[in-house]
């Protein structure tokens, strides 16, 4: 076995310093009625290759990507990643470390945080961001129930553009708080009234943008009401690059901002792992959850880091703690750092005008297919099209020919009557031939 | 010595003191002080290449942001160098030991890393038609039928992200259980021992139940009489880890087990050390309802300076019926993913999308790596190698619960520093400047002092005798008398003991332009 150093000469010896005749000694205290008597019922251990086979089989039964026209969105983002960002968060010091609790030989994770930290917090605009969360859902629920703490109250009002599953996580886990949720109806266009859901008991208003239809909201007049009656207004984005282009959150009045960070520098990994980025005002600093890295002296006064403020965190607080959270999102946090570090502001608002000019694109390009209609009139990369019959059988069919086209509503919202649309992302990944391709598809249906 | 250049091949004979003269740089050698990227990056300069678009008419409304956002861009050999420095500053389990008990620092393999990045696995979108993704579901199908398989349970939730997210979800299933049975307004306790890992208290806390903590015992493990004192009609379910964070099985599990049911709650296991117990016994075997899985412990998948993890809950039949969506449903078509709770007793939502896909793929590959017989050898060998430490340390270094074996990990306590001026905050950074990654300090809780060391499989006998060598060396110069070698340690480090109290007093969470920073300063003045 090619990961066991010890061979049964080594075993045999030890076994003897312990003072025990056989290893089955040292698993003496499971009840003997319960020590397992059959091998696992799995199949034997395997050589590189033979894993490497199987692994490659299950890899060839799915559709990369990269190999079809793409036009999938809804919360993750086909980008296109530096090579270099993925060499270096495979080196061994980043990716086989443990959580920094060790600071004298943790500098690296540590100061990589505190620079993540600084990048979050301009990019939304916000005063303080911490070392990051699971994703985008995990943290909108962590941010309501941080809100409840501040506010001490309980209910919170989720928009209807708020991206379902994150609205789905709140209610779970509300239920489960005994904390109560307002959620409003979908809302294709971004015309809800949200200020008249707004009162005395409201904790928070949470509220996306660009939302989950891809319209872009002002949340001024939002965060004025949730002001006026005590309430935070919580500010969600599921693609990170809108920030390069789009009013930022906080430069609006939000007093958390939450979003997903996985278009920079992470991979689509169906699904996960992710990368949540949070951020709030200092002034609630001591009630946001996870971790923090922070800026101090060691004692020969050298400026080094450490993770702060770990009072709020479970392992001291323990049930007192601000939130659970334990294992955070380190390596996905190192590839977004690294790979903003390379956009840098200049590349950021490249990056994401080249993603609203290849959105704008395909959404004339399919405005002008009879019997579609785009819905939008703002939108960052990402827009709502109707289209004729059921939304979810024109993905299918066009996945038959070979272009993946987008996601049809009714798959997150099945009930709401919302079968004819379809959200379409247009990133810098796709060329024009893919957005003639997809048009000249939904010609012919 | 010259060599036919005239260059020198071999040094000077050293006289006397090693001289430590400041160098211009601040740098030592390879130890090199990193800026930065706010003091390096220019926000005019970019690594990477992407072209102006053409003119268009953009569709922003009024939202476009027009303030500067200041993020400094690097240059890719600039960007290089920035990050191989920072990570040259970090301890690994590739460079070396790394027994931090409770955490199971093994081996990484890299085949592991390869088949992650297979773009038929990485670079697949969650909400691809279900028809372009047959391979992706399938081997989350195949994880699942392989943890229940270790863990004898008959359902697993796989979209869990972290261990502490796992232990909400099954805490959840638990709490809607008995909401379906009607119990929601008067089961409203869960029982954690003591020894417990912060999480679970703070868990239960989440979820709105109050938390009654029940001892530990002089041997280090929960007994079965104090459970029952605990129990009533009021308590929901126990959280208790197992092999548990003193690294001892709890001999009397199946009667707490027993004891829970009778009394109406379920019993929540927290699985972070499974690593102890893969082919030796099932934790279903035992009576547990929910269990998490660390899948970056037990599995493997890489720890990443922390996280991402994954944290899979396998559960028994009693609760499967809750399950979060989404799961993996599998009939003669094939596999589909069922996303919507409504209609079933699913207690509905975890997270967006499936869980942590890049992790199952790592778990999987090390689980098809080892086979059933290499789990369950890696559970044998890393329970040997921690009881060899205990062994050849226990005449040296006092430790409680010696009566019994230990698992995977050993606890000492602080008892044997008594007197000497040496605490185990001091001895652990020692160990530092011997090149190791201290061990766990001060928990579990129960012990004083604690420093719980959990070497793991991955170590050959060498590795152990030369670890186990230097701690007695320490042991030895600290009873001797030899305190400033460990009260001020570390030396040799990257860095020096960081002031941590100074962190937390005056927090610095982000850089600032100077000036302000100064601004500041004066303020708080």
């Amino acid at each position: 076995m090619r990961y066991l150093p010890l061979t049964e000469q080594d075993r045999g010896m030890m076994l003897q310093r312990i003072g025990v005749e056989s290893i089955d000694d040292l698993f003496a205290d499971i009840p003997a009625a319960k020590r397992l008597q059959a091998r696992l019922d799995l199949p034997k251990h395997k050589s590189e290759m033979e894993v490497e086979r199987i692994m490659s089989g299950f890899a060839a039964r799915n559709v990369p990507a990269d190999s079809q026209p793409f036009f999938i969105g809804a919360g993750a983002y086909k980008h296109h990643v530096p090579a270099s960002v993925d060499h270096l968060i495979q080196r061994s010091e980043f990716l086989t470390s443990y959580t920094p609790y060790q600071p004298e030989i943790s500098q690296g994770t540590l100061q990589m945080l505190f620079e993540f930290q600084t990048q979050v917090a301009n990019l939304t605009a916000m005063e303080v961001a911490n070392a990051s969360m699971y994703d985008g859902s995990t943290g909108c629920t962590e941010a309501v129930l941080m809100a409840h703490r501040i506010t001490r109250r309980h209910k919170a009002v989720l928009s209807g553009a708020l991206h379902p599953h994150y609205a789905d996580v709140v209610v779970s886990t509300s239920h489960m708080a005994n904390a109560r949720v307002d959620r409003l109806p979908p809302d294709v266009s971004a015309d809800e009234d949200i200020l008249a859901r707004i009162d005395a008991d409201t904790s928070c208003v949470v509220v996306q943008t660009p939302d989950f239809f891809g319209n872009l909201r002002d949340l001024s007049a939002i965060a004025e009401k949730c002001h006026e009656h005590g309430a935070l207004l919580i500010a969600v984005f599921t693609e990170a690059v809108s920030l390069g282009l789009v009013e930022p959150a906080g430069a609006m009045g939000a007093d958390i901002v939450v979003g997903e960070g996985q278009s920079i520098g992470n991979g689509l990994n169906f699904g996960g792992p992710y990368v949540g980025l949070f951020a709030t005002r200092q002034k609630y600093l001591r009630q946001m959850p996870g971790r923090l890295a922070g800026q101090t002296v060691d004692a020969d006064n050298e400026r080094g880091f450490v993770l702060t403020l770990s009072t709020r965190e479970q392992h001291i607080r323990r049930e007192k703690a601000t939130s659970n959270i334990c294992t955070n999102s380190g390596l996905c946090a190192l590839a977004f750092s690294i790979h903003m570090s390379l956009l840098g502001e200049t590349g950021l608002r490249k990056l994401a005008k080249v993603n609203h000019a290849n959105a704008v694109k395909l959404a004339d390009m399919l405005a002008g297919v009879k019997g579609v209609e785009v819905l939008n009139e703002t939108f960052f990369n990402e827009f709502t099209i109707r289209v004729p019959g059921k939304a979810a059988d024109a993905v299918e069919k066009l996945a038959g020919q070979g272009i993946l086209a987008g996601v049809p509503v009714s798959r997150l919202l099945p009930d709401a009557g919302l079968d004819d649309l379809m959200l379409v992302a247009s990133t810098e990944a796709n060329t024009d031939a893919d957005r003639r391709a997809l048009a000249d598809a939904l010609k012919g249906m | 010595m010259l060599n036919n250049q005239g260059r020198p091949t071999q040094p000077e004979a050293a006289s006397g003191e090693t001289i430590a003269h400041k160098t211009f740089t601040g740098n030592r050698g390879l130890q090199t002080h990193e800026p930065l990227i706010f003091e390096t990056g220019r926000n005019d300069v970019t690594g990477v290449d992407i072209d102006e678009p053409e003119e268009f008419t953009p569709r922003l409304g009024a939202m476009l942001r027009k303030a500067t956002i200041d993020l400094p861009g690097l240059s890719e050999p600039e960007a290089m160098r920035h990050y191989v420095r920072l990570s040259q500053k970090n301890y690994a389990i590739d460079a070396g030991l790394y027994p931090l008990g409770s955490c199971t620092m093994k081996h990484n393999p890299r085949l592991n890393e390869k088949m992650a990045r297979l773009p038929g696995l990485s670079d697949i979108h969650p909400l691809q038609p279900q028809s372009t993704v047959q391979g992706a579901l399938a081997l989350i199908d195949e994880l699942a039928n392989w943890l229940m398989e270790i863990t004898g349970t008959h359902a697993v939730a796989m979209s869990p992200k972290a261990g502490a997210h796992g232990e909400t979800c099954g805490m959840m299933a638990i709490k809607a259980a008995i909401e379906a049975r009607g119990e929601g307004a008067t089961r409203n306790v869960v029982l954690v021992p003591e020894s417990a890992h912060g999480t679970n208290p703070a868990t239960a806390a989440l979820i709105g139940y109050s938390v009654r903590s029940i001892r530990a015992d002089a041997s280090g493990t929960v007994r079965v009489a104090d459970v029952k004192a605990a129990l009533g009609p009021d308590v929901a379910a126990i959280m208790l880890t197992n092999p548990n964070t003193c690294g001892l099985f709890e001999k009397d599990i199946v009667e707490i087990a027993e004891a829970v049911h009778e009394a109406g709650g379920y019993f929540y296991c927290d699985g972070a050390n499974l690593n102890a117990i893969m082919g030796k016994v099932r934790p279903g075997d035992l009576g547990i309802d929910a269990m998490h899985i660390n899948l970056h412990k037990t599995f493997s998948t890489p720890h990443g300076g922390g996280g991402p993890g994954a944290g899979p809950v396998v559960l028994s039949q009693a609760l499967a019926p809750f399950a979060p969506v989404p799961f993996v449903a599998k009939d003669e078509g094939g596999h589909s993913l069922i996303e919507h709770a409504e209609g079933s007793q699913s207690f509905g939502r975890m997270t967006a999308f499936h869980g942590q896909m890049g992790m199952f793929v790592r778990a999987l590959t090390y689980m098809l790596s080892h086979g059933g017989d290499g789990l369950r050898q890696a559970s044998e060998d890393a329970v040997l190698s921690a009881n060899y430490i205990r062994a050849c340390l226990k005449d040296i270094m006092s430790g409680p619960f010696v009566e019994q074996p230990c698992m995977h990990e050993v606890v000492f306590d602080d008892a044997w520093l008594k007197g000497t001026g040496v605490t185990t905050l001091d001895f652990a950074k020692a160990m530092i400047d011997e090149g190791y990654h201290p061990m766990t300090m001060y928990f579990p809780l129960v012990v004083h002092g604690a420093m719980l060391i959990e070497p793991t499989e991955s170590e050959s006998l060498a590795s152990l005798d030369l670890f186990i060598m230097t701690l007695r060396d320490m042991a030895f110069r600290a009873r001797r008398g030899e305190a400033e070698r460990f009260t001020q340690a570390p030396y040799f480090a990257p860095m020096r003991r960081l002031d941590e109290t100074r962190a937390a007093r005056q927090p610095v969470l982000r850089w600032t332009k100077p000036e302000t920073v100064q601004v500041e300063a004066v303020a708080a003045e």
